[in-house]
């Protein structure tokens, strides 16, 4: 058996925000623990029955049962308060954060660095800093979770999600997978290594550790760029609108109006939508001619994919 | 000399016949507690098999699926076949009639159908585990359960479904029982609060468990038939069935706790001898929790991709549902104050109860607010919380209930002085089962894990240990009371000296309940009014 540990590592910006309203929760919790149990305790003995005819004397009083039943709202609204703000810390990445990606599969989790390097269930990371992590899941939901970084989300099939974090202590920290996912679900487990960024800087140097073939790693959106002219997506979707396509050069962040009149706001997941099930959402003015290419690509291809998109400009509009 | 009992609800007839065909609601809520035992003691070795195997952080008790379908198995089975039905069908079928004078409930014949309904429902589900049991935990998240497992979901999700209509039916009788059959005088504001928690628990299940019902139906088509709703592949979304399943299963757990809440406003009052403090604000409560309920189900959701809106929305709902609770457990406190306490077990119980829920639902707190409830959703603290609520509440309560009317229900006495030691050993086992497993929560252990990091095994250790504890006790318990059914000492009418109409009836009472309709002239709990008509000098 290890050590005994009592409280979890604290290795993140926001870590000590949630164990601040982590704590006071259970001073709280203990403040009236101890009350209730003090007065039944009291009370129970003070007026313990003395002789085999007595009774209890009615005692009713409108204004305690008024007060206690105000004094608990203004308690438990100012915890929700608090809960709120912590919570916006945890769920909205900063402006300035790098994108990592993260595909989870029945019973591993996939990572790729922004330089395009790739790992399975280990991820390094630099130290200090703003860190999101788009995530997407293969088949069944799982959660990425970090007791250390007091993060966690559940990561979907069909949908991307984020989380977020910046790392303040080197080390290892444990990676579980907090939805249950099946058969190997305790074992979806993996580390988050934070390192000093120049020892992070180096070690993206070495190579791949996913596969042989790419010691040099490529970066998403350039491993998008590849498979975009290997799928032929380039003979339909030029640099400008033609009859066949619209041309996708600047229409991340744009609304396009779809035929059936309503418009949609160029995202992820729209991007991943109109990918594989181009069917789905059909542009205004143009003919559903598009192959779906649901079931042949990975949710890692897509990814790719989406970054090159994105990498063609996205508008200021 | 043998001397000549009265005619009673056991004596009436014999035969295994004359109770598979019984009409009687006391003979149905008899059926309903031997059926939850049974189910009860399944879940128990279930749990039992996940507590053994959590003693060591390796898997090596069995294997990572056998786990997950113990895992399962205890869900299941506590949830739709214990939980939910125990104080309802089981104390709430004996006593709810009585209670309010009135010879049976209002549809005999469906209480009958609803508890053949509820056993073909556990037969299913025992076949289910027969067939190697399921292993999509009891939530069945898609698309888990919808595409991937590979074990016998349908059949088992049939059976929850089928299981459902019997709460249903259940409900409905008792509140047709209420609004018709009150005995002349006993007005709506003289119900005793038992009688209240379960108007307000029946309300809930007719409201909720038709969702319930019409999610499984799409979970067993998706699956069956592949109808896609819940399949991300086809154009579905499987956190709708997160959703929809907590719709219900929210609400689900005041199902189970607003009853045992209703126990013990009974027995705190009985063991106090006078009013309970606050009546109106009790009931007030029950109705404000029932209706709450049913607005915060995505409180489980907070992670799962929900906006941000919704996720505050769901918070600031949820801590408010923490209010009517805390005016109950205060009410009961100060029930006590000037009261005449006495220890019995029915006592104990209640008083564990409120011991277990005071930590119950100050921790449900840390998973209202939003930000403490991102680290520790899916963690055991969650776990914990909720065995703390559910167990200590469900639980505590329907053994504080199942002592206060067994010499109603059987005739006979349980041994005072066993009762008592059992009360203890299973608050003392239960805090030792679930307290270490907030910290294993907070320290960041995801619940449903076969395999654990080792830093966690102190704490399971502990848990383990609590449970066997725990465990021990339910084995004194139920032994107990099983004897005693037969060679206890016999039970007068009123053996507590409590007030409320079934203590005017005998100890097993008449099979039509009173010999002659009874007039209610007395508020509940009136002690004075009623030791003074009995003639009975009190201080
Ligand atoms: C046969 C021609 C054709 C090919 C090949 C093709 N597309 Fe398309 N694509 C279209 C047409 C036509 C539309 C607009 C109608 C629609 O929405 O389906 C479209 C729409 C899109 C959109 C939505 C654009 C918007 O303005 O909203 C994206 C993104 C997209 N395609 C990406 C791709 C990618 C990536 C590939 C290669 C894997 C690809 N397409 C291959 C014809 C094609
Ligand atoms: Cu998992
Ligand atoms: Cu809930």
């Amino acid at each position: 058996m290890k050590g005994i540990e009592f409280f979890p590592q604290v290795a993140s910006t926001i870590a000590p925000s949630v164990d601040k309203l982590f704590f006071f929760l259970v001073a709280l919790t203990i403040f009236f623990t101890v009350v209730l149990y003090g007065l039944i305790i009291y009370f129970s003995v003070k007026f313990r029955r003395k002789e085999e005819n007595e009774i209890g004397r009615d005692f009713q009083s409108l204004a305690l049962e008024i007060s206690w039943t105000v004094a608990p709202i203004f308690l438990v609204l100012f915890i929700f308060y608090w809960g709120v703000k912590v919570y916006f810390m945890q769920v909205v990445p900063p402006e300035d954060s790098i994108e990592y990606q993260v595909v989870g599969k029945q019973w591993m989790w996939y990572f790729q660095h922004p330089n395009g390097k790739r790992e399975i269930n280990e991820l390094h990371v630099p130290k200090g800093q703003n860190i999101v992590l788009k995530m997407i899941s293969q088949d069944v939901i799982h959660s990425f979770f970090v007791p250390a970084f007091r993060i966690k989300r559940d990561v979907l099939p069909g949908r991307y999600t984020v989380a977020w974090f910046n790392a303040t202590k080197k080390g290892k920290f444990h990676l579980f997978c907090a939805e249950y996912c099946g058969l190997d679900h305790s074992r979806m487990i993996g580390r988050i290594i934070v390192m000093e960024p120049e020892e992070y800087e180096l070690w993206l140097e070495e190579g791949s550790v996913v596969s042989q073939k790419e010691d040099k790693p490529i970066p998403p959106e350039e491993k998008g760029k590849i498979l975009f002219g290997k799928l032929g997506c380039g003979s339909c979707h030029r640099a400008e609108d033609s009859p066949l396509a619209p041309s996708l050069v600047g229409k991340y962040g744009t609304e396009v109006e779809l035929s059936d009149g309503s418009t949609v706001k160029v995202d992820d997941d729209y991007l991943r939508e109109s990918i594989l099930d181009s069917q789905a959402k059909i542009v205004k003015g143009y003919n559903p001619i598009m192959p779906v290419y649901a079931g042949q690509l990975s949710e890692e291809d897509v990814m790719n994919l989406v970054a090159y998109i994105k990498s063609l400009g996205a508008s200021e509009k | 000399m043998h001397q000549k009992e009265n005619v009673n609800y056991l004596n009436v007839e014999y035969g295994i016949k004359s109770w598979l065909f019984t009409k009687d609601h006391k003979r149905i809520g008899v059926m309903y507690l031997i059926a939850v035992t049974l189910f009860f003691i399944v879940g128990a070795l279930a749990a039992l098999g996940v507590r053994l195997e959590l003693l060591t952080p390796e898997g090596d008790l069995m294997s990572s699926d056998a786990y997950n379908r113990f895992f399962t198995m205890h869900g299941v089975i506590m949830i739709f076949l214990f939980l939910i039905p125990s104080i309802p069908a089981v104390l709430g079928n004996f006593v709810l009639p009585i209670m309010i004078g009135a010879r049976d409930l209002a549809f005999p014949r469906i209480n009958l159908l609803s508890w053949y309904i509820f056993i073909f429902s556990g037969i299913i589900g025992i076949i289910g585990i027969l067939k190697g049991g399921i292993d999509t935990g009891w939530t069945f998240y898609t698309p888990y359960s919808s595409i991937y497992s590979h074990t016998p979901v349908v059949l088992v999700a049939f059976a929850a479904f089928l299981v459902g209509f019997s709460s249903i039916l259940t409900g409905l009788n008792f509140i047709a029982t209420v609004h018709t059959m009150r005995a002349p005088g006993l007005s709506w504001f003289r119900l005793p609060l038992f009688v209240w928690a379960m108007y307000a628990t029946s309300l809930v299940i007719m409201l909720g468990t038709p969702v319930v019902a019409i999610t499984l139906v799409l979970l067993i088509l998706d699956r069956a038939v592949g109808l896609g709703i819940f399949n991300p592949t086809l154009g579905g979304d499987p956190v709708l069935f997160q959703h929809l399943f907590w719709f219900y299963s929210h609400p689900a757990v005041y199902i189970m706790i607003l009853p045992a809440m209703g126990v013990v406003s009974e027995v705190v009052s009985a063991f106090s001898r006078k009013k309970v403090f606050g009546y109106k604000f009790i009931v007030y409560s029950s109705m404000a929790i029932a209706v709450i309920g049913f607005l915060v189900w995505g409180h489980h959701m907070y992670t799962s991709g929900q906006s941000a809106l919704s996720g505050i929305v769901f918070s600031i709902l949820t801590v408010l549902v923490g209010v009517p609770t805390a005016v109950k457990i205060l009410n009961w406190t100060v029930t006590l104050y000037r009261g005449s306490v006495s220890f019995e077990a029915p006592m104990l119980y209640a008083l564990g109860f409120m011991g277990l829920f005071i930590i119950g639902g100050l921790t449900g707190l840390f998973l209202a607010a939003l930000g403490t409830d991102v680290h520790l959703h899916d963690t055991y603290f969650v776990v914990a919380h909720f065995h703390y609520t559910m167990v200590g509440g469900a639980i505590m309560g329907f053994l504080a209930g199942l002592h206060y009317w067994w010499p109603k229900i059987t005739g006979r006495m349980y041994p005072e002085f066993l009762g008592k030691f059992g009360a203890i050993v299973v608050f003392v086992g239960f805090h030792l089962t679930f307290l270490p497993q907030f910290v294993a929560g907070y320290l960041g252990m995801p619940r449903r894990y076969h395999y654990y990091v080792p830093e966690f095994q102190f704490y399971n250790i502990l848990s383990t240990a609590g449970a066997t504890i725990l465990g021990a006790g339910m084995i004194l318990v139920i032994g107990y009371l099983v004897w005693s059914a037969r060679y206890g000492e016999k039970a007068v009418s009123n053996p507590w000296r409590a007030v409320g109409l079934e203590w005017e009836t005998a100890s097993p009472p008449h099979p039509h309940n009173f010999e002659e309709v009874p007039r209610v002239e007395w508020d509940a709990y009136d002690y004075e009014y009623k030791y003074k008509k009995e003639g009975v000098s009190f201080a």
